[in-house]
C-alpha cells in the first residue's frame, strides 16, 4: 500500500530538493536587505546565479526521471494540526513539479539575466531582483506543495510579488491601482480556492494531494460534492489564470516592468490556474460537468480575448490579451480531459510567449519608452536580433510547422474536435485571429516606415547581450520545444503524454483520423500563409496605421474598447459598493444604530429627572456609587 | 505564587515610578514591564501540562460570601497572560514621554492596568473576576478622559457608560449563578455546576453575553468602538485592541460557554449570525474611511467577529482557531497602530488622502508597515492565516453557507487594506508631508520583533497552539 516513499530524514535528494526553492529564498534576503549596500553587477549575479543553480540541481534531479518513477513527498515538519486537520509544510516530487520546476527555474534565468540588462538604469534594480527572487521562490513552493495549503503559500505568495511587480514604480499612481486590482481579483479567486480546500478536508479528512486522489478514485463521478469541489477550485484557476470573468487584471498588470509581463503574467504565475487542475485532474475527470464548463469559459474566454487583440495598439497589451487568451486554450484542454496536452501547451507557450514579451522589452528598450505600435514600424535593420527572434515567437504563436506552438496547438485542437465539432470550429477560429493580431503586430512593429520621433530614430539601437541572449535561447527552445510531444501521427511515440502518464489519467485514447489530421494541418498552414500575405500586404506594403480609439466606429470601437468590460464592472459592481459602504456608515452605523444607543442613554437620562440632583457631572462620584451600589446589591443578598 | 508576582509586580512598578519624571517614569515603566515579560518566560519553562492549573494560589478573601482570592493559569489564561506580558513592552516604548502631561501617572495607569488585565486572565474565582474587570476599567477611562484626543469627553463618557452598563448585566448574571451554585462559593468550579433552570439559563446566558459582546465588540453592541479608539492616545488605543477586547473573548470561552450548556446550545446560531454580520458589516464600512485609526478600529472589528463566530461554532477547529486568533490578532493590531502612530508622529495627519509618498523616503518602514499589513489580511506564513483559516474551516463545518458569506471578509480585507496602503504609503511625493523619515534605530526595535513573530508565527505556530490545544479538546468533550 506505500504508494510513496516519505524521506524523513533530509536524505541526498531530498536535500537538493529543499535547496531549489531555498536559493531564491536567499537570494532575496540578501537582495532586500542588503540591497542598498550591493552594486548592481553584484546584485544581478545574486540574483541570476542564485536561480540558475536551483536550474541545475532541478535539472540533476530530472536526469533519469521517467514514468516509472513514483513521487517522493519530503515533509519538513508540521505546520500546524488542531484534531484530525493534520497540514505538514510538505514537498512532493513527482513528474508534474519537475517540469514546472524546469520551467520556472528555466525561463526564470534567462529573464533575471535579461532584466540584469533591462533594468539597469532604474534606481530600484537591487529591489526589482529582490522581488522577482521572492516570487521564483513562492512560485516553486506553488508547484512543489505535496498538499493544498502549502500550494497555497505559494498561490498566494506569487500573487503578492505579482502585487509588488505591477506596482513596482510606486509613484505612479495608476500602477498602483493596476496593483491592487490585481490582488483583489486573485484574491475573489483564492476564495473559491479556499473553500474547496475546506470541502476537501470535509470529504476525505485530508488535503494531501496523494491522499485526496487515491481515495476519489473510488468516488461516483459527477457526485454533488465532487462538481462542488471542483467548480470552486476552478474558480480559484480563473483569478490567477485570468480567465472570464475574472481576467481583467491582467491586461492591467502590464503596468509593471517587462521582464515581469514575460515571467509572471505570461510564463509562469498565469499557468498556475492550469497546474491546479492538472494536480486534481482526478477530481476533475470524475466531474464531467465541472469540466464541460472549463471546457466552455476557456472556450469563450480564448475567443473573445482573442478578438480584443485584434484592435489594440499597445505593443503589451497585444500580448497580454493573447495570454489570456491561449490560457483559454489550455482551459478548454483541461475541459476536454487532454490534460498532458494542456501541460505541453504550458511548456511551449513559455517559452513562445517569455520570448515575444522579452522581445517587445527589447522594443520599448529602443524606443525609449514607447509602447504604441502605430509610432514604431521598420525597426527590422536596427534591431536584428530582436526582430528575428520575435518573428521566431510570432511563427510559434501562430502555429507554423515546426514550430513549437504548431505541435501544442495542433494537439489541443484534435483531441477537442473529438469532444465536440462546434468547439472545435470555434477555436480553429480563435486560431486565425491569433494569426491576425501577431502578424498586425509583427508587421506594425518591425516593417515599414519608422513612425517615431527624430530623438527615437537617433536613439535606436540593439539591445545588449545580457538581453539578446535569452532572445536567442528562448527563440530555440521556441522552434525547437514541438518535439517534445509529437503528435501520433508523426511519431508512435509521444513523449510527453507518456512522460506524463503517472500523474493523469490517460485521454480518451481516441485520435482523429490521419486523414482528417493531416487535411486540418493543411488547410491551417494554407490559412495562415493567406493570413500573413494579407497582413503583410496591409500594414507592411500599404502601411494602413490603426486610428486612435477615439476614431474608431462600429463593432471595431467596441474591440479597441475591449466591450468596456472595465467600465460595466465599475458600474455594476465598484460603484454600488463604495455607495452602500458610504450609506452603512453614514446613515445605518450613525443614525440608527448609534442613534438607538445614545436614545437609550437620553431615555435614561429623562427617566432620571428627579435623581438630577446627585448628578455632579463628577465621573469620579460615579464611580464611588458604582461601587457602593454593587456592595449594596452583595450585602442584600447575603441578608436575604 | 508566580501568578501572584506577575500581578503585583505592575503595581509596585506603578507605585515606584510615581515620583519620576518624564522621560525617567517611561524608563522606569519600560523596566517593570521587561521585568514582567521576563518573569512570565520563567513561568513558561515551569508549565509542564497545559490542560491543568498551574501556579494556583487560593486565599479566603470574604468568608462571610465565599469569596476567594483565587488565580491561577491552564494554558489559554497563560497564552492571555503571555500575550499582555509581551505587548505591554511594546506599548510602552512606543509612547514618547514628553508628550504627556504627568508622564508618570500615565506609565503608572498603564502598569495597573496590566495587572487588573492579567487578573481577569487568571481569575478562578467569580467575584475577583468580576473586581479585576471592573478594576480594568479604571485606568484606562483616565487614559482616555486626560491625554486623549478633541473630542475625548464626549467620546470617553459613552464609552464608559456602555461598558459599565454591560457589567452590571454580567454581576447580575454572575450572582444568579453564585445563588444557584451548590455550595456559598464563588470558586469558578462551584458556579459550574449552578443547576439553573431553562429561563434563568437563558437570562444569564444573554446577561453575561452582553457585557462579552460590549467588550469584544459583536455587531450591533460595537458603535462605541471606532470613536474611542480615534480618541484615544495611541497607546490607549493598542491597549484596548491589543489586549482589553481579549478579556470578552477570553471569559467566552472561562465565564460563558460553560455555564449555560443548553442556553448555547439554542442561541450560538443567531450569535454567530451577528458575528458574521458584524464582519461583513465592518469590512464594507472600512472601505470608505479616511481616518487611519477609525479605518483600522473597523478592520479590527471584522477580525474579531470573525473570532466570536469560530468560538460558538462548536468545532474543535473553530475554538482553537479562536483562542490562537486572540494572540495572533494582538500582535498584529497592535503593529498596526505602532505604524499609525510613527506616522501620525511624522506628519500629524491621520487621514490618507492628504497623506502619501511615505514609500519614497521610507523603506524600511514601507516595507515592514506592509509586513503587518498582509499579517491583517491574512497572507499565508503571516500569523494571522493559521488563524483565519482555522477559524473559516471551523465556521464552514459548522455550516458551509455562513463559511462562504465570512470569507467575502478575505476580499474585502485586501481592498481595504490595500486602498489604506496605497493612499497611505505609496504615490508620488506630497508636499504637506515633506519628507517622512525612515525609521529611527528605536523604531527598529520596536518594529522588527513584532513582524518576527508575525512571520514567526505564521511558519512554525505550534508553540502557541501547543498552549491551548487540549483546553480547546476538553472544551467539547464537556
Amino acid at each position: 500500500m506505500n504508494m510513496y516513499t516519505i524521506f524523513h530524514q533530509i536524505s541526498g535528494n531530498a536535500l537538493l530538493l529543499v535547496l531549489i526553492p531555498l536559493l531564491p529564498l536567499i537570494g532575496f534576503f540578501i537582495n532586500g536587505i542588503f540591497g542598498k549596500s550591493l552594486s548592481k553587477t553584484l546584485s544581478g549575479a545574486i540574483g541570476t546565479l542564485t536561480v540558475a543553480i536551483s536550474f541545475i540541481i532541478a535539472l540533476t534531479l530530472f536526469w533519469g526521471l521517467d514514468a516509472s518513477f513514483s513521487p517522493f513527498v519530503v515533509n519538513l515538519f508540521e505546520w500546524f494540526s488542531v484534531g484530525t486537520f493534520k497540514v505538514s509544510m510538505g514537498f512532493q516530487y513527482d513528474q508534474l513539479s519537475a517540469l514546472m520546476l524546469l520551467i520556472i527555474t528555466g525561463v526564470g534565468t534567462l529573464i533575471h539575466l535579461y532584466s540584469s540588462g533591462y533594468m539597469h538604469n532604474d534606481d530600484g534594480f537591487q529591489r526589482f531582483f529582490a522581488y522577482l527572487n521572492l516570487f521564483i521562490f513562492f512560485m516553486l513552493v506553488l508547484v512543489l506543495g505535496s498538499n493544498f495549503l502549502v500550494s497555497f503559500i505559494g498561490w498566494e505568495g506569487v500573487g503578492l510579488c505579482s502585487y509588488l511587480l505591477i506596482g513596482f514604480w510606486f509613484k505612479n499612481p495608476a500602477y498602483n491601482d493596476a496593483a491592487k486590482k490585481a490582488f483583489v481579483m486573485n484574491r475573489i479567486g483564492d476564495l473559491g480556492f479556499l473553500i474547496a480546500v475546506f470541502m476537501i478536508f470535509f470529504q476525505f479528512n485530508s488535503i494531501n494531494y496523494i491522499d485526496v486522489m487515491e481515495s476519489a478514485k473510488g468516488m461516483a463521478s459527477n457526485s454533488p460534492i465532487l462538481i462542488a469541489i471542483t467548480l470552486l477550485l476552478f474558480v480559484g484557476a480563473t483569478g490567477k489564470s485570468a480567465q472570464l470573468p475574472l481576467y481583467t487584471w491582467l491586461p492591467d498588470a502590464m503596468a509593471g516592468p517587462t521582464p515581469v509581463s514575460a515571467l509572471i503574467h505570461a510564463a509562469t504565475m498565469v499557468t498556475a490556474g492550469i497546474f491546479l487542475v492538472v494536480r486534481s485532474n482526478v477530481l476533475f475527470s470524475l466531474a464531467p460537468y465541472t469540466s464541460e464548463i472549463v471546457a466552455i469559459v476557456g472556450l469563450i474566454t480564448a475567443l473573445f480575448a482573442a478578438s480584443i487583440g485584434l484592435r489594440q495598439n499597445d505593443i503589451k497589451k497585444v500580448l497580454a490579451y493573447s495570454t489570456v487568451s491561449q490560457l483559454g486554450y489550455m482551459f478548454v484542454a483541461l475541459g476536454v480531459g487532454a490534460y498532458s496536452t494542456a501541460m505541453f501547451h504550458v511548456t511551449t507557450h513559455a517559452f513562445f510567449k517569455a520570448l515575444l514579451f522579452l522581445g517587445s522589452g527589447s522594443v520599448i528598450h529602443a524606443m525609449s519608452g514607447e509602447q504604441d505600435i502605430r509610432f514604431m514600424g521598420g525597426l527590422k535593420k536596427k534591431l536584428p536580433i530582436t526582430h528575428i527572434t520575435f518573428l521566431i515567437g510570432t511563427l510559434a504563436i501562430a502555429g507554423l510547422p515546426p514550430f513549437a506552438g504548431f505541435f501544442s496547438k495542433d494537439e489541443i485542437l484534435a483531441k477537442v474536435f473529438m469532444h465536440n465539432p462546434i468547439m472545435f470550429w470555434a477555436l480553429a477560429f480563435t486560431s486565425a485571429l491569433t494569426a491576425f493580431y501577431m502578424f498586425r503586430l509583427y508587421f506594425l512593429t518591425f516593417h515599414g516606415n519608422f513612425r517615431g520621433t527624430e530623438k527615437q530614430a537617433h536613439h535606436l539601437h540593439e539591445s545588449p547581450l545580457s538581453m539578446t541572449l535569452p532572445l536567442m535561447v528562448l527563440a530555440v527552445a521556441s522552434t525547437l520545444g514541438g518535439f517534445l510531444g509529437m503528435p501520433a501521427i508523426m511519431s508512435n511515440y509521444n513523449g510527453f503524454e507518456s512522460y506524463l502518464s503517472p500523474i493523469v489519467s490517460p485521454s480518451h485514447g481516441e485520435h482523429p483520423s490521419h486523414m482528417f489530421e493531416y487535411t486540418m494541418m493543411g488547410v491551417s498552414v494554407i490559412l495562415l500563409f493567406i493570413i500573413i500575405g494579407y497582413t503583410r500586404n496591409r500594414f507592411a506594403t500599404k502601411q494602413v496605421i490603426p486610428v486612435d480609439v477615439s476614431e474608431e466606429s462600429g463593432f471595431a470601437k467596441t474591440l479597441a474598447n475591449k466591450y468596456w468590460v472595465d467600465e460595466i464592472y465599475d458600474t455594476i459592481i465598484v460603484k454600488p459598493m463604495l455607495f452602500i459602504s458610504q450609506k452603512l456608515h453614514q446613515f445605518f452605523e450613525l443614525q440608527v444604530i448609534d442613534g438607538a444607543v445614545n436614545g437609550i442613554g437620553r431615555l435614561t437620562n429623562y427617566g432620571s429627572q428627579a435623581l438630577r440632583l446627585i448628578q455632579t457631572g463628577n465621573t469620579g462620584m460615579y464611580l464611588i456609587f458604582m461601587v457602593v451600589s454593587i456592595v449594596l446589591i452583595l450585602l442584600f443578598n447575603i441578608i436575604s | 505564587m508566580v501568578t501572584v508576582l506577575l500581578l503585583l509586580l505592575p503595581v509596585a512598578g506603578a507605585l515606584l515610578l510615581l515620583p519620576l519624571k518624564g522621560e525617567k517614569a517611561k524608563q522606569f515603566a519600560l523596566i517593570t514591564a521587561l521585568i514582567q515579560l521576563l518573569v512570565t518566560a520563567y513561568a513558561w519553562s515551569g508549565i509542564t501540562d497545559y490542560s491543568k492549573v498551574n501556579f494556583l494560589f487560593d486565599a479566603s478573601w470574604i468568608p462571610s460570601m465565599g469569596v476567594h482570592f483565587k488565580v491561577g493559569m491552564d494554558g489559554l489564561s497563560f497564552m492571555l497572560v503571555l500575550l499582555t506580558n509581551l505587548l505591554v513592552p511594546f506599548i510602552i516604548a512606543s509612547t514618547q514621554s514628553e508628550k504627556f502631561k504627568k508622564a508618570s501617572s500615565f506609565y503608572a495607569l498603564i502598569l495597573l492596568m496590566q495587572s487588573a488585565m492579567l487578573g481577569v486572565f487568571t481569575a478562578l474565582d467569580g467575584f475577583a473576576f468580576y473586581i479585576f474587570w471592573e478594576l480594568a476599567l479604571i485606568p484606562i477611562f483616565f487614559i482616555l478622559l486626560i491625554w486623549g484626543g478633541e473630542n475625548r469627553v464626549k467620546v470617553t463618557t459613552k464609552f464608559f457608560i456602555y461598558t459599565i452598563a454591560g457589567s452590571i448585566f454580567m454581576l447580575i448574571g454572575l450572582i444568579t449563578l453564585y445563588l444557584n451554585a451548590p455550595e456559598r462559593s464563588w470558586d469558578i468550579a462551584n458556579l459550574y455546576q449552578a443547576n439553573l433552570d431553562a429561563d434563568t439559563q437563558c437570562m444569564v446566558f444573554w446577561f453575561i453575553f452582553l457585557a462579552f459582546a460590549i467588550k469584544i465588540p459583536i455587531f450591533p453592541f460595537h458603535t462605541w468602538q471606532p470613536s474611542t479608539y480615534t480618541q484615544a492616545p495611541a497607546a490607549g488605543t493598542m491597549v484596548l485592541s491589543g489586549i482589553m477586547l481579549k478579556m470578552g473573548i477570553y471569559s467566552l470561552f472561562r465565564w460563558l460557554l460553560p455555564v449555560a450548556p443548553q442556553a448555547v446550545a439554542d442561541y450560538s446560531q443567531l450569535i454567530m449570525i451577528l458575528a458574521i454580520v458584524g464582519v461583513i458589516y465592518a469590512s464594507w464600512i472600512a472601505m470608505q474611511q479616511r481616518d487611519l485609526k477609525t479605518l483600522l478600529a473597523y478592520s479590527s472589528m471584522a477580525h474579531v467577529g470573525l473570532i466570536a463566530a469560530g468560538a460558538f461554532s462548536g468545532q474543535l477547529i473553530g475554538i482553537q482557531g479562536a483562542m490562537y486568533q486572540m494572540f495572533s490578532h494582538g500582535i498584529i493590531v497592535v503593529g498596526l497602530f505602532i505604524g499609525v502612530d510613527i506616522i501620525e508622529r511624522r506628519t500629524n495627519l491621520r487621514d490618507i488622502t492628504l497623506l502619501g509618498g511615505i514609500r519614497n523616503t521610507a523603506p524600511w518602514f514601507s516595507a515592514f508597515f506592509l509586513i503587518i499589513v498582509l499579517g491583517s489580511i491574512a497572507l499565508p506564513i503571516t500569523s494571522g492565516f493559521v488563524g483565519e483559516i482555522m477559524l473559516l474551516l471551523g465556521i464552514f463545518l459548522h455550516n458551509q453557507w455562513m463559511a462562504a458569506v465570512a470569507g467575502v471578509s478575505v476580499i474585502l480585507g485586501a481592498v481595504y487594506m490595500l486602498r489604506m496602503y496605497q493612499k497611505a504609503i505609496l504615490g508620488p511625493e506630497n508636499e504637506t508631508n515633506g519628507s517622512f523619515k525612515d525609521l529611527t534605530t528605536s523604531e527598529m526595535l520596536l518594529i522588527v520583533p513584532i513582524v518576527l513573530l508575525i512571520l514567526g508565527l505564521g511558519v512554525y505556530p505550534k508553540p502557541i497552539l501547543d498552549l491551548t490545544e487540549s483546553i480547546a479538546t476538553n472544551f467539547l468533550i464537556k
